[in-house]
């Protein structure tokens, strides 16, 4: 299928000025990054243990666009996520060959420091995870680690990630009461505001919808694109109409392989690979 | 029954069943009689009543007799006065000094080395045969008896494994010995080896009930505040201890209550009943209060039966204190969590 997907076909290119973000051919010569990406992988494979998660995966992830990551449980596409902030660190058993650079840099480099790294690209996790904490330190949380803050620009600073998350008048007058007892949705946008707060480049989000209404999962969507001409924002999801309302542009991830990646239009009407098809259409998975 | 659709092939259906239909009203598994679930339901509720009231009426029975026999002779005189040969003159002033010297030294000093363990072994460090063997050790030392405890105390703290004599008067020491700053090694008999060796007692218990409660907080939010750029100090401090923390009171709670009713490694260290002064520093002599409660207690005449209730009911009053002390951290602690 990589052989498949490297004869780049040229109703890619009609899509102006959005960046391309294709399966590159291994034997082909990936071509040259775009200047507006943001993450470029190169025959990026890794491994839990024995168990290799992921098999040579060649992307270019554009800049300031919102990217999907669609395929079936176990696929690989979290694993994926977890890389470009190297979550997987946590995991002793963990680990990825290949290329995997944000804005030129090395990201699997030894000299890589996760911490300074983690700044630059912010992660949503699945279940909204609020520290037990107030709405405002849950926010002030990430600045602070970072730096240090007078209680003015602090204060700034909180009210500006909440705004941005569109969750500042829900929250204003109860800045100092606790987050766990703001609503599933509130929480996850909470937990947005919090991501932006350390001012990152990337957001990643991790299926962010998953455990939300439909009410919540719209007002994330919508906050979803309102960052997007801001942030670089990569989303696993599971919904493929999220994946089409959201997303400039989509991978689809199986078992462990980039299957077919693409301007979401295309993807979701005219995808190359049957598989694609196959799972767009809801077929299987 | 003659409106029950019939089976489809006249076995009723009981195995083999491999269609649509629905899947219980087909079955011929007998029915559990509703009437027998709701009384062994009752019998059960009335079961754990009964065992949790033997347990508060025991401790019932125990308090009005201990304060039957000891509250007339409880008073401020007995509570400042030193150990006398005659009951109406003994006082309980030394050895309800030297327990609260002992069971702060041991508070002090178990507490951050317990919870330092803990937190390294659930938070930083790697799942290696060594931490492996550390756990072990850990989990095994909790369920060594105390006496043990007391042998270890007496040569590695009170006698330092005679490697500065033998004879505490030939002992190396440093300071005033009326000041507060008086040290000498080895310890001898004093406050600080009586606290270290009760350190040892509590100090596995610290420890587990601590890695206990870092374990219920949820991966999660460690996870959250890594990704926001947290070195795993910065996510120790900030996010996992704060929550952990009621636990861990919890478990402090606990290990400093027995600490302050353990008697028998003291007694191994030379606990001492005639004291006839307060601790003044870190090397003073000392006594503590279940010896002192044992010694009264044990003796023929009525009249210390009744001064060792008294000594009871002090203990009792320390050990609320102590507590006491513990939840009110615990709170101050909990609040930006509510």
């Amino acid at each position: 299928m990589q052989s498949e997907s490297s004869t780049t076909t040229p109703s890619q290119h009609e899509h102006g000025n959005s960046v391309e973000l294709r399966a590159v051919s291994v034997a082909g010569t990936p071509n040259t990054a775009h200047s507006d990406t943001a993450i470029k992988v190169r025959g990026f494979s890794s491994w839990y243990g024995s168990f290799q998660a992921l098999k040579s995966l060649d992307l270019d992830i554009p800049s300031r666009h919102v990217t999907a990551f669609i395929g079936p449980s176990g696929c690989g596409k979290s694993t994926f996520l977890r890389w470009i902030n190297r979550m997987n660190d946590t995991i002793p058993s963990a680990r990825a060959e290949g290329t995997l650079e944000l804005h030129g840099k090395d990201l699997l480099a030894k000299s890589v420091d996760v911490v300074d790294l983690r700044r630059h690209v912010g992660m949503v996790f699945q279940k909204p995870n609020p520290f037990p904490k107030s709405i405002y330190d849950n926010v002030a949380f990430g600045p602070r680690l970072h730096r240090v803050y007078s209680r003015a620009e602090l204060d700034q600073l909180v009210e500006r990630s909440l705004r941005q998350a569109s969750i500042w008048n829900e929250v204003k007058d109860r800045l100092h009461a606790s987050a766990l007892g703001l609503s599933g949705g509130q929480q996850q946008r909470l937990c947005i505001a919090r991501a932006i707060a350390v001012g990152p480049e990337v957001l990643l989000m991790d299926e962010p919808c998953s455990a939300l209404d439909p009410k919540s999962t719209l007002a994330i969507e919508e906050l979803i694109e309102s960052l997007a001409d801001r942030y670089t924002i990569v989303i696993v999801t599971h919904n493929m109409q999220q994946a089409a309302r959201v997303s400039d542009e989509t991978a689809f991830f199986f078992e462990g392989r980039l299957v077919e990646s693409g301007a979401t239009e295309t993807i979701f009407t005219k995808p190359r690979n049957k598989q694609t098809e196959d799972y767009v259409t809801g077929r299987f998975g | 029954m003659s409106s029950a659709p019939p089976p489809s092939n006249g076995t009723s259906g009981v195995s083999g069943r491999t269609d649509g239909g629905p899947v219980s009203p087909a079955s011929s598994a007998p029915y559990r009689s509703v009437a027998r679930r709701v009384f062994v339901n009752r019998a059960f509720l009335w079961a754990c009543l009964i065992t949790t009231n033997i347990a508060v009426v025991v401790l019932a029975v125990l308090l009005i007799s201990i304060f039957w026999q000891g509250w007339d002779t409880l008073s401020w005189k007995f509570i400042t006065s030193f150990a006398s040969r005659k009951p109406a003159d003994a006082g309980i002033l030394a050895p309800l000094m030297g327990s609260l010297w002992v069971c702060t030294i041991c508070g002090l000093v178990a507490l951050p080395l317990g919870i330092g363990t803990a937190i390294y072994l659930e938070e930083f460090s790697k799942r290696s045969r060594f931490t492996r063997i550390v756990q072990t050790n850990i989990m095994n030392l909790a369920g060594v008896p105390s006496i043990v405890y007391g042998i270890l105390g007496l040569t590695a703290f009170a006698r330092m494994f005679g490697a500065f004599g033998t004879n505490v008067d030939d002992a190396i020491a440093v300071g005033n010995e009326e000041g507060l700053l008086y040290l000498r090694l080895p310890f001898g008999s004093s406050v600080l080896a009586g606290g270290l060796t009760l350190m040892l007692v509590i100090l596995p218990v610290v420890i587990i009930s601590t890695q206990e409660a870092l374990r219920a907080v949820p991966s999660s939010l460690r996870a959250g505040a890594l990704a926001l750029g947290a070195t795993p100090w910065q996510t120790v401090w900030g996010i996992t201890l704060p929550a952990a923390i009621p636990g861990i009171m919890t478990g402090a709670i606990l290990s400093m209550s027995r600490a302050i009713g353990e008697s028998a490694p003291l007694l191994v260290l030379g606990g001492l009943l005639l004291v006839f002064n307060t601790p003044t520093n870190l090397m003073s002599d000392f006594a503590i209060l279940p010896l002192q409660i044992y010694n009264w207690a044990g003796r023929p005449q009525d009249a210390f039966h009744a001064i060792a209730a008294s000594a009871i009911i002090v203990q009792l009053g320390v050990l609320f204190l102590f507590n006491g002390i513990a939840v009110l951290i615990r709170q101050k602690l909990q609040k930006p969590l509510q």
